[in-house]
């Protein structure tokens, strides 16, 4: 079998210099295929019709919720306790509260390493996210909807272990 | 056998379940085919073009119940232009004056009008199901026909359909009289429904066993509906949103304690995960899991809900579950048989989901895993192996990696062996999708392995024309063929004519074939309609007529004894 695919390999005709390991790219479409895999960040990827395969009702459905969602929200402060300066994210950018963390933890990691080395790890789980919403009380993050949560989060605070875990 | 009296091989017949036994067994002799014809209760057509409605009638009168599928499946996928066919009335029409005692209709995709929905309401007074998937063309005026018209109707099913709303209170429609329903689904409405007039409905119908709401219902009002229908199998949640208000937290937990029977659910569409708490005690009785709809639970929170939940038979979910979510579903769900993982990031600016990881965790814990559709952003040749060694009783595998033509990002390689591995090992596969970079020996391992395979999906893969020839000249039992994107020309299409009219269709869009190349099969094989498909925007550029060497941007083949039909839109050409 595997005699077989080098056999293909070698007689396969393909744009590239011999020994780079280009995939093949020859397709019959005339549509534009979507750029590669290291481009795929951010919006220059282009859009197949009809892919991937989902059904419209379904994606219908998406679009409608995040119409929904887009309505709402804007640029909000983050705040680290013990950081320096603080930062200013769009959370109409994040599909969710995973994201939203991960895309913190990126932001802030920075500033975590001092305390995370020290009992418990790098999970983060010594921190605690809390948002300032619009009547100015200090909410836990998570317990919400997204989308109601981004509507009425004004603020972001990322709190210490100590002070966090009056709140979790 | 023709000894035998008629009743008697009537009666035999009985014991045959399946439509394509029926189908053969009507072959056999004369009086086999009249017996077997007159006693046919379930009629399936898989394609309303291949066959007059008439005929049907004629054939069948005794029929009591009829399925009719109408476009082709890419039309999923926008890639079937929006009037190409497909339309419910002829067949509803027919069915009124050749066969008034239909009990039962199901239809999938396809355009049914409020006019037909009214002519069915009126015409078949021994109405009892009507099931409607991924259908068009109808608003709620059309359901309110149905509701007030059909006495002792048992089951309204509207899965997936798109439904203009006009305000119609058509539940409201159901008289009081109404107490048959037994399943109601109408959870792809977007408008509301009158809360009281459903409480009062489900209250009335003991035997309510299935009840599938739509987003517009609050919990509040679940709540109480769940309170009246202690006896439900089946709930498709509302929104199932609490804005604060405890008590109605409180009415819900409790009225889902009583509910011994639920084994399926499904919706909730604005869930805060939180609220996820209040079905916990039903979680160790379900067998049927939907939380494809669901964006706003994320991993945590679903790999909680799914610890409870170890009698899971079919799963759904999306994305966000990830690699480590699934990894607990494998450690939970040991009955688990299907798994459909949706992306929740259609245009993939996000962080991966899931992987293979994922799906070699679910392999290796669910044995009896026969039916999966999984969305990922990527996949390897050594995971695909493993998990066809670990579950060899795939019936339905559908992999989409999300970037087309994507290879294995470990070696670089194509994903040729790992497909190659779940054709060989799983001995029952009858549907198979494709996806990532491809060549042409995947089609030749498909084409040698794949005895049972009856669907294939095929998009962006293969090298030349002889990836498609392996398929059409291996495959015996196929039924569905489905090509976009892919190097396939007309050598391909025309090296076996004679298959296509063992199979029930072609559809070929985006591939290398050309206008003469369907013009030469349509002449050698007029029992099959070819039909071209222009898109829209590019009718104007073809005004002259366009030369045989033009590729064709979407052709549709199926067999058919109805010849060329006559509700073509003007950008289908039937040759």
């Amino acid at each position: 079998m595997e005699a077989e695919a080098s056999y293909v390999k070698d007689t396969e005709l393909r744009l590239g210099l011999p020994g780079t390991h280009a995939p093949a790219e020859t397709r019959g479409s005339k549509r534009a295929l979507p750029e590669d895999d290291e481009k795929s960040h951010g919006k220059s990827k282009a859009r197949v019709v009809g892919w991937p395969p989902i059904q419209s009702y379904r994606k219908n459905s998406f679009r409608a919720r995040k119409a929904e969602a887009e309505a709402a929200g804007s640029y909000v402060k983050v705040s680290m306790d013990g950081a320096p300066y603080l930062r200013k994210i769009d959370l109409r950018v994040y599909r969710g509260y995973k994201e939203l963390r991960e895309a913190l933890e990126d932001m802030f990691g920075c500033f975590s390493l001092g305390e995370a080395s020290g009992a418990e790890g790098c999970t983060g789980s010594e921190h605690a996210m809390a948002y300032e919403d619009k009547d100015g009380d200090l909410m836990l993050v998570g317990d919400v909807p997204w989308e109601m949560f981004i509507s009425s989060c004004k603020r972001l605070r990322i709190m210490k272990g100590s002070e966090a875990r009056g709140l979790g | 056998m023709t000894y035998f009296p008629e009743e008697v091989v009537e009666h035999i017949f009985d014991f045959l379940s399946s439509h394509r036994d029926r189908n053969i067994v009507s072959t056999v002799c004369k009086a086999w085919y009249r017996v077997e014809r007159l006693s046919r209760r379930i009629v399936f057509v898989g394609n309303c073009y291949a066959v007059r409605p008439g005929r049907v009638m004629a054939r069948f009168p005794g029929m009591k119940c009829l399925s009719v599928k109408g476009k082709p499946h890419f039309a999923d996928f926008n890639l079937v232009p929006h009037d190409w066919g497909g339309f419910a009335l002829p067949w509803i029409e027919a069915a009124a004056r050749g066969c008034p005692g239909l009990e039962e209709l199901r239809l999938k995709r396809m355009v049914v009008s409020d006019e037909s929905l009214e002519l069915l309401a009126r015409s078949f007074p021994n109405f009892k199901a009507l099931v409607l998937v991924s259908c068009e063309g109808f608003t709620t005026d059309g359901l309110a026909a149905i509701a007030t018209h059909c006495r002792g109707l048992r089951e309204l099913d509207l899965q997936e359909n798109e439904v203009e709303d006009h305000g119609r209170q058509w539940l409201s429609c159901f008289p009081d009289s109404c107490t048959s329903l037994e399943s109601l689904n109408f959870a792809c409405l977007k408008g509301e429904v009158n809360a009281g007039a459903l409480e009062r409905l489900v209250a009335r119908c003991v035997n309510l066993r299935s009840l599938k709401l739509n987003r517009a219902i609050s919990v509040e009002s679940l709540a109480r509906i769940l309170a009246r229908t202690p006896h439900l199998v089946e709930l498709g949640t509302g929104s199932f949103t609490v804005e604060h208000r405890a008590e109605a937290y409180q009415r819900l937990i409790h009225a889902f304690r009583k509910c011994k029977s639920l084994k399926s659910l499904s919706g909730f569409w604005d869930v805060a995960p939180r609220c996820l708490q209040s079905i916990y005690s039903i979680c160790p009785n379900l067998t049927v899991l939907n939380l494809s709809y669901a964006p706003a639970i994320q991993g945590a929170d679903l790999v909680k809900l799914i610890r409870h939940c170890f009698k899971l038979q079919k799963l759904w979910v999306l994305d966000c579950i990830g690699d480590k979510g699934l990894a607990v579903v494998a450690s939970t769900c040991q009955e688990l048989q299907e798994l459909r993982v949706f992306p929740s990031d259609i245009y993939g600016t996000g962080t991966a989901a899931v992987t293979e990881e994922g799906l070699v965790a679910i392999s290796s814990g669910c044995s009896k895993l026969n039916s999966l559709l999984y969305f990922c952003h990527q996949m390897t040749n050594a995971a695909l192996i493993t998990v066809a060694k670990n579950c060899p009783h795939f019936t339905r595998f559908r992999l989409c990696i999300l970037d087309p033509g994507k290879p294995d990002p470990d070696t670089n390689q194509p994903l040729d062996e790992g497909f190659g591995a779940i054709v060989r090992s799983c001995k029952d596969l009858r549907r198979l999708s494709l996806s990532g970079l491809l060549t042409d020996k995947v089609f030749l391992y498909i084409g040698e392995y794949a005895a049972r395979l009856e669907m294939l999906s095929i998009a962006f893969a293969g090298d030349s024309d002889k990836g498609m020839v392996y398929v059409l000249n291996g495959c015996k039992n196929l039924r569905k063929l489905e090509i976009r994107d892919s190097p396939f020309g007309d050598a391909a299409l025309l090296v076996n004519v004679g298959k296509y009219e063992t199979m029930r269709s072609l559809w070929m869009s985006s591939c290398d074939v050309t206008l003469g190349g369907c013009k030469a099969l349509a002449a050698k094989m007029p029992r099959l309609n070819v039909e071209v498909i222009n898109d829209r925007d590019e009718s104007d550029e073809m005004e002259e007529n366009p030369s045989d060497m033009h590729k064709v941007e979407k052709m549709y083949v199926y067999r058919t004894l109805a010849g060329a039909r006559n509700d073509a839109p003007e950008f289908v050409e039937i040759l």
